[in-house]
């Protein structure tokens, strides 16, 4: 009779610890995941340093320049030359104007390649001083590298 | 008979069927560990460069002016550092270098004063001048906070290769 009794009542394995950890998981991913697609373009690797900590306040009126290898830059997805630039840059200030801003206030972010030769990264930010178009701040972009422990010097 | 069975409902009650909720969560995680990716920082080296010929006043020039000079090989790799007229061996030397001369943690007014500019060749890696810079403008000390030797950065005019 007893036997009969518990073999009745089958218990099923007991998910309950299973699924607190998926909810565990679920509010991790949930903290972590960015939604904001910051302009990054897959085949440019930058430079490291140690230096490079994000900034705390978010860059007023930002305009993104990825740099590549190569030479060409990509600018809001698309691959330009230096005189395609000129243009879309001087699109960019007409923009900005029509916000009531001025392009001495904005910042050009420049994300270059490592091996990019450093004369072309010079000529862009040369381009983007020209008169006509007149920015003037300027943040190099590198990738944050935790600093590597040096030995004490003897 | 009729009271006995609900009775037994009342018992038992009502079950609360937990399969599909179960379902939707693990379609939410699934959801979320596609949309995850990682990045890594990215961090500014903030420079603030304006044209020479400005219509305000004039901004005076920093009394001190530090000149760093960067070679390359003819495939890019670095060759000499130059301090003023002083070739280095290599960053660490720089940083050095850049502490004897501002003194190690300097105060607001030293940054304010010291301005540092860069001379590269057109060749050179661009990972050679974030290095420079990164030597140039500080170091992390043992907890990890940034000390700051110089703040002024610019880059001198660039000449194309074959002039």
């Amino acid at each position: 009779m007893r036997i009969k009794k518990r073999l009745g009542k089958l218990q099923e394995g007991d998910m309950t610890p299973m699924i607190d950890m998926v909810f565990q998981l679920i509010a991790f991913f949930m903290v972590l995941v960015n939604f904001s697609k910051a302009e990054q373009a897959e085949e440019i690797k930058l430079p490291s340093s140690e230096l490079a900590k994000p900034a705390e306040d978010p860059i007023v009126s930002p305009i993104t320049l990825q740099v590549t290898k190569d030479g060409t830059v990509l600018l809001g997805g698309e691959r330009v030359d230096l005189a395609g630039l000129r243009r879309k840059l001087q699109l960019e200030v007409a923009v900005l104007k029509s916000q009531d801003k001025r392009a001495s206030d904005a910042t050009i972010i420049i994300r270059a390649d490592g091996s990019t030769k450093t004369g072309i990264v010079q000529e862009v930010i040369a381009l983007c001083q020209e008169e006509g178009i007149g920015f003037e701040k300027f943040a190099l972009r590198a990738e944050w590298q935790k600093p590597i422990k040096r030995e004490p010097d003897p | 008979m009729r009271v006995r069975n609900t009775e037994r409902y009342k018992s038992e009650g009502i079950q609360l069927q937990m399969t599909p909720m179960i379902d939707i969560v693990f379609q939410l995680l699934v959801f979320f560990i596609m949309t995850f990716n990682i990045v890594t920082q990215e961090g500014d080296f903030n420079i603030k460069m304006p044209r020479a010929a400005d219509k305000g006043p004039p901004v005076p020039d920093p009394p001190q002016i530090i000149k760093v000079s960067l070679r390359c090989n003819s495939n890019g790799s670095l060759k000499t550092i130059q301090f003023g007229d002083r070739p280095l061996g290599n960053f660490e030397l720089l940083r050095a270098s850049i502490i004897a001369f501002v003194g190690d943690d300097p105060g607001e007014a030293a940054l304010k004063a010291t301005e540092v500019e860069f001379d590269c060749d057109y060749n050179l890696r661009y990972e050679y001048v974030i290095e420079a810079i990164t030597a140039v403008s500080g170091y992390p000390d043992e907890q990890g906070n940034i000390v700051t030797l110089v703040e002024k950065l610019k880059f001198t005019p660039v000449t194309p290769p074959g002039g």
